[in-house]
């Protein structure tokens, strides 16, 4: 999924500081399941945001919505009727969903609650971790299913760099190296000499080094 | 034992501290509570295992938001005693009573209509 982190209250009080009429709006997608924008971090995010303009003496009317997610047109139609009711939207999904709603809806401003930053999953109860870097062309099977492109702090492609000391990576002492995992778990297996085989450059095209990226699936369009 | 303890406090009961929540706190001092604390099991002797513990992490939390924007952390807190522990109640609602006196009125306040 995609994971984020809430910006801190100031920031956000920042940006609708000169409104006093604004909407909140969560998401259902990975923003819920990474507790940053579901139901819950909405109204807390409100919540925190009145307190804050009362004690200033300066409130604020908030009122708050989740939709199903911000990253699919028919949703984002839910808010047709509402979105016009207030001086500003706040979005706290991933960078996808103020982008999704400020081409759907022109006339309003929308500002994120949430800095959005990578995919990945979680590895304990309240912590994530990244796993894929989306470059476009997978190659982990290489790798017995371990990306070095996104866990390798160079994402280097031929094994470990001077850097990797006891399976930890120099950068952070909880940061493992993932060449260190990728070599034990060849050794387990017996498959270390795999490594040693030639291969095809990696293409790099498919990342975000050739621009904006587009899928499409001609079965599914009409 | 008619301990007293004192009257502004007023008591609101769940069947577990676990079962309060964030936005229970954050409500309260939204709606103009000038203090609000939970007074959960001793650690360790919850009969939910963690709920006291867990509660003790949204206290934490809630004390984070409010430095954030402000407003003085210590008007919400968390204690730990146990049923048996009437005196220890009462002293605490003291304790707390008095240190939200000497921080004041809340700053949290919702304009008067004109």
């Amino acid at each position: 999924m995609i994971v984020a982190d809430r910006k801190s209250l100031e920031e956000i009080l920042s940006m609708v500081k000169d409104y006093k009429n604004i909407l909140v709006l969560g998401c259902k997608g990975c923003v819920t399941v990474c507790n940053v924008g579901g139901v819950k971090e909405v109204e807390i995010l409100a919540s925190a945001l009145r307190i804050a303009r009362q004690k200033d003496e300066n409130d604020i009317t908030i009122e708050t919505k989740v939709i199903e997610r911000q990253c699919d047109n028919e949703y984002v139609a839910q808010i047709k009727d509402i979105v016009g009711n207030y001086e500003a939207v706040v979005s706290m999904a991933c960078g996808v969903g103020p982008q999704f709603l400020s081409e759907a809806y022109r006339e309003q401003k929308f500002y994120p609650a949430v800095n959005t930053t990578f995919f990945g999953g979680a590895v304990a109860h309240g912590i994530w971790e990244e796993r894929c870097a989306g470059c476009g062309t997978c190659i982990i099977h290489d790798f017995d299913g371990l990306c070095p492109v996104a866990r390798c702090a160079k994402s280097l492609l031929h094994g470990p760099c001077g850097g990797s000391s006891k399976g930890k990576c120099e950068i952070a002492k909880e940061t493992i190296c993932i060449w260190d995992s990728i070599v034990l778990k060849k050794m387990e297996q017996g498959r270390l000499n795999d490594l040693l085989k030639v291969k095809p450059v990696k293409d790099w095209r498919t990342a975000r080094d050739g621009g904006p990226r587009r899928s499409i699936r001609e079965e599914l369009t009409k | 034992m008619r301990l007293s303890y004192p009257s502004e406090i007023k008591i609101i009961q769940v069947p577990c501290t676990g079962r309060v929540d964030i936005l229970h706190l954050l409500n309260a001092i939204e709606h103009g509570a000038d203090g609000v604390y939970v007074a959960g099991c001793l650690e360790g002797e919850c009969h939910y295992l963690t709920g006291n513990i867990k509660t003790r992490k949204k206290v934490n939390y809630v004390k984070k938001v409010l430095q954030e924007i402000g407003v003085e952390p210590e008007r919400v807190e968390m204690f730990n005693l146990s049923s048996a522990m009437g005196l220890r109640f009462a002293e605490i609602a003291r304790e707390m009573s008095e240190k939200i006196k000497a921080l004041g009125p809340t700053p949290v306040k919702k304009k008067k209509a004109a």
